[in-house]
C-alpha cells in the first residue's frame, strides 16, 4: 500500500497462506501497522491517535446514551436529567461524551494547524488534506447535532439561529431551512431528524478516516523538515524510518495517556466547564436566551460570521454588484463557509517550493500570528455583538482571509527559504547524534 | 431513411440514451421521496389559524402568543407611544435599511410607513394602537426582547438588531423588518392569525 519500500506480509504457515489467498486481511493490517514512518516526527504528530481514540470514545459512549435517551420534544430533557440522575454512572458517561466532543476540536484543531505549518497540505498530500476538512466538517456537523439533543435552551436556540444560517440563501433558503427543520421553526421533526444524524455521521466520520490514513499511507507521512523519504531502496528508507509499530505506537499511546490524565480530570472535577448553565434550561421557544454562545470550537467561525454587518463596505460592494442578491446575512454566511474553504484550498494557494515552516523565516511569523488570529477569534465570538468587538472581529476575519489569499500566495514568491536538510537521517542525526553502525535505531 | 443508413452505431447511441435517460429518471423518482419526507409533515402543514383574545392587553403592554412554532407579537402601543412612532416615521422610508412594510395583508410592495405596519384599529381607538408581528428577528431567528433597543421598539440580543416602535429594522445585522402575518380582527377584543 505504500510508496515507501519496505517488507511486506508473508504468510509462513499453511493456515496464514489459507487465509491470504482467500482474503489477505492479516496482510493489509500488516503492511498499514508496519508502514514507514519519518523517524524525525515530533511531538505534534501525536494528534492524529488522539483523535482517532476520540472518535472511539464518542461512538461507545454514544450508543450507551442512545439506549436511555428519548428524542421527543416533551421526554428529551427529562430523559437527560434521567441518565445524570438515575442510571448507573450514567452521569460519568454523558460528562465523558460532552467533554469528548471538546478533546476531540481540542486535537482537530492541534492536528490541523500542524498541517498548515509544516506544510503537510503540500503535494503530493493534497488528497489527505481534503478528505481531512471533510472530516472536519462532518464533526462540526455532527457536533452541532448532538448538541441540540438534550433539547435545553441553547440546544433549541443554537438549532434556530444555525439553520436560519441556510435561510440566507437567496431565492431558496426559506424552502431549504424548511425542509432542514421539518416545519416552520425547530421542533419535534427537527429533533427527530438531527437524533437520527448525529447517530449516522460518526459511521461516515470513520469511512473517512480510513480513506485519510490510505491517503497518507500512500504517500507517506509527511514530517517536520519537509524533506521526502528517500524511497530508491529498502535500505535507504530504512536510514529515513523506523515501523510505525512498536516505535511509534508506544510513543503515542504515551502521550494519549498523558492528555487523558487531563481529560479525566475536566470529567471528574470540571465537567461542566465548557458547556453552558442555559442548557440546563429546557428549550422555551417563546424565549431567547438573552446571550446565545455557541461551544467554544465554533466560536472562531462564528466571529467571522457575525462580523460582515451591513456597514462594512466589502458587504456593501458585494450586494451592490450583485444588485442585492447578496445582502449582509448572506455574506456573512459566505464568509463563514469561506474561511473554511480557504484551509481546504491552502495547497493550490501556498505558492513555495519549500513544505516545512521551519525553512520559511517569513511565514513562520504570519503563521504565529494566524495563531493568535484564531485564539482572537474565538474570544471574539463569545462577546456581545457591540463595538469595540464588532471591529476587532472585522480586523481578525480580515487576517484570517488574507493570510490564505494573499500572504500564502505571495510569500512562495518573495521568501528565501533556509537552507533544508538533504535528508531525514542527517536531520535526525543532528538532534540526537549520529547512531552506531550497529546499533538499533532503538536507542 | 433508408435501411442502409440504419447502420448498428445509431441504433446502439438512441438505446444507450434512452436506457441512460430511464435511469436518471427512475434514480430520480426513487431519491425524490427520501428527500422529500423531510418537508413538513400533514400535521405540521395543516395550518392552524387561531383566535387571540387581546381583550386584557392594556396599552403599553405586550402579549406574545405561539403561532406555526413560532412567537407573535401583539402590542398595544399608548398614545405616546403612537406619537413617537409618528416622530420616526417623519423620517420617511427611504432612510430605512428595509422600505418595504413586510405586511401579508399588504402587497408585497407596500412602503414601510408606520399606517402601513400597523392593525386597523377597532372602533373607538386611535388608528396605530395595535402591532401585530412575527417574534422572530429577521437575521437568524432569535425573539427580539420589548421595550428594549436604541428605537424604543424590539432588540434582538443575539447579535444586536434594533427595530423601531413599528417594528422596522433600523441598526445592526436584521436584513428585514418584522414580518406582519395574516390577521384580523374577529370582534373587538380578538384577533385571528392565519
Amino acid at each position: 500500500m505504500s510508496g515507501i519500500p519496505h517488507d511486506h506480509y508473508e504468510p509462513k504457515t499453511n493456515g496464514e497462506k489459507w487465509l491470504n489467498s482467500r482474503l489477505p486481511i492479516v496482510g493489509l493490517l500488516y503492511d498499514t501497522l508496519m508502514i514507514p514512518t519519518p523517524k524525525n516526527l515530533n511531538w505534534w504528530w501525536i494528534w492524529g491517535i488522539v483523535l482517532a481514540f476520540c472518535l472511539a470514545l464518542q461512538i461507545v459512549t454514544g450508543i450507551i446514551l442512545v439506549m436511555h435517551y428519548t428524542p421527543h420534544v416533551d421526554l428529551a430533557f427529562a430523559s437527560i436529567e434521567h441518565i445524570m440522575r438515575n442510571v448507573n454512572g450514567g452521569y460519568f458517561i454523558r460528562y465523558l461524551h460532552m467533554n469528548g466532543a471538546s478533546l476531540f476540536f481540542v486535537a482537530v484543531y492541534i492536528h490541523i494547524f500542524r498541517g498548515l505549518f509544516y506544510g503537510s497540505y503540500k503535494a503530493p498530500r493534497e488528497i489527505t488534506w481534503i478528505v481531512g476538512m471533510l472530516i472536519y466538517l462532518m464533526m462540526m456537523g455532527t457536533a452541532f447535532m448532538g448538541y441540540v439533543l438534550p433539547w435545553g435552551q441553547m440546544s433549541f436556540w443554537g438549532a434556530t439561529v444555525i439553520t436560519g444560517l441556510f435561510g440566507a440563501i437567496p431565492f431558496v433558503g426559506d424552502a431549504i431551512q424548511t425542509w432542514l427543520l421539518g416545519g416552520p421553526a425547530v421542533d419535534n421533526a427537527t429533533l427527530n431528524r438531527f437524533f437520527s444524524l448525529h447517530y449516522l455521521l460518526p459511521f461516515i466520520i470513520a469511512a473517512l478516516v480510513v480513506v485519510h490514513i490510505w491517503a497518507f499511507h500512500t504517500t507517506g507521512n509527511n514530517n517536520p523538515t519537509g524533506v521526502e523519504v528517500r524511497r530508491g531502496s529498502k535500505d535507504e528508507a530504512k536510514k529515513d524510518t523506523l515501523p510505525f509499530w512498536p516505535y511509534f505506537v508506544i510513543k503515542d499511546l504515551f502521550a494519549l495517556a498523558v492528555i487523558l490524565v487531563v481529560f479525566w480530570a475536566v470529567v471528574g472535577f470540571m465537567p461542566n466547564y465548557l458547556g453552558h448553565p442555559d442548557n440546563y434550561i429546557e428549550a422555551n421557544p417563546l424565549v431567547t436566551p438573552a446571550h446565545i454562545v455557541p461551544e467554544w470550537y465554533f466560536l472562531p467561525f462564528y466571529a467571522i460570521l457575525r462580523a460582515f454587518t451591513g456597514e462594512v463596505w466589502v458587504v456593501q460592494f458585494a450586494s451592490f454588484i450583485t444588485g442585492g442578491i447578496v445582502d449582509a446575512k448572506f455574506f456573512g454566511v459566505l464568509a463563514m463557509f469561506g474561511a473554511i474553504l480557504a484551509m481546504a484550498l491552502a495547497p493550490w494557494l501556498d505558492t513555495s517550493s519549500v513544505r516545512s515552516g521551519k525553512y520559511r523565516p517569513m511565514l513562520k511569523w504570519w503563521f504565529y500570528l494566524l495563531i493568535i488570529d484564531f485564539f482572537a477569534l474565538m474570544w471574539l465570538g463569545a462577546m456581545p455583538a457591540e463595538e469595540p468587538y464588532a471591529t476587532f472581529s472585522l480586523i481578525a476575519s480580515a487576517y484570517w482571509f488574507a493570510y490564505f489569499f494573499v500572504i500564502l500566495p505571495i510569500l512562495g514568491v518573495i521568501e528565501k527559504p533556509l537552507a533544508q536538510p538533504e535528508t531525514i537521517e542527517e536531520d535526525f542525526n543532528a538532534h540526537y547524534g549520529k547512531a552506531d553502525a550497529d546499533a538499533t535505531p532503538a536507542e | 431513411m433508408s435501411h442502409a443508413e440504419d447502420h448498428e452505431g445509431t441504433r446502439r447511441d438512441f438505446l444507450y440514451y434512452v436506457a441512460g435517460g430511464a435511469g436518471v429518471v427512475a434514480t430520480g423518482a426513487a431519491v425524490w421521496p427520501l428527500i422529500n419526507q423531510m418537508n413538513p409533515s400533514a400535521d405540521v402543514q395543516a395550518l392552524s389559524s387561531i383566535r387571540v383574545d387581546v381583550s386584557g392587553v392594556e396599552p403599553g403592554t405586550q402579549l406574545t402568543v405561539k403561532w406555526l412554532g413560532k412567537p407573535v407579537f401583539v402590542r398595544h402601543r399608548t398614545g405616546a407611544e403612537i406619537q413617537e412612532a409618528q416622530e420616526q416615521d417623519a423620517e420617511g422610508v427611504d432612510a430605512l435599511p428595509d422600505p418595504l412594510a413586510r405586511n401579508f395583508n399588504l402587497s408585497a410592495d407596500a412602503p414601510a410607513t408606520d399606517a402601513n405596519r400597523v392593525m386597523p384599529s377597532p372602533e373607538g381607538e386611535a388608528p396605530g394602537a395595535w402591532v401585530v408581528q412575527m417574534g422572530v428577528c429577521t437575521h437568524l431567528g432569535c425573539v427580539p426582547l420589548g421595550d428594549a433597543g436604541d428605537f424604543g421598539g424590539w432588540f434582538c440580543p443575539c447579535h444586536g438588531s434594533h427595530y423601531d416602535l413599528a417594528g422596522r429594522i433600523r441598526k445592526g445585522p436584521a436584513p428585514e423588518n418584522l414580518p406582519i402575518p395574516p390577521a384580523e380582527w374577529v370582534d373587538n377584543g380578538t384577533i385571528k392569525l392565519g
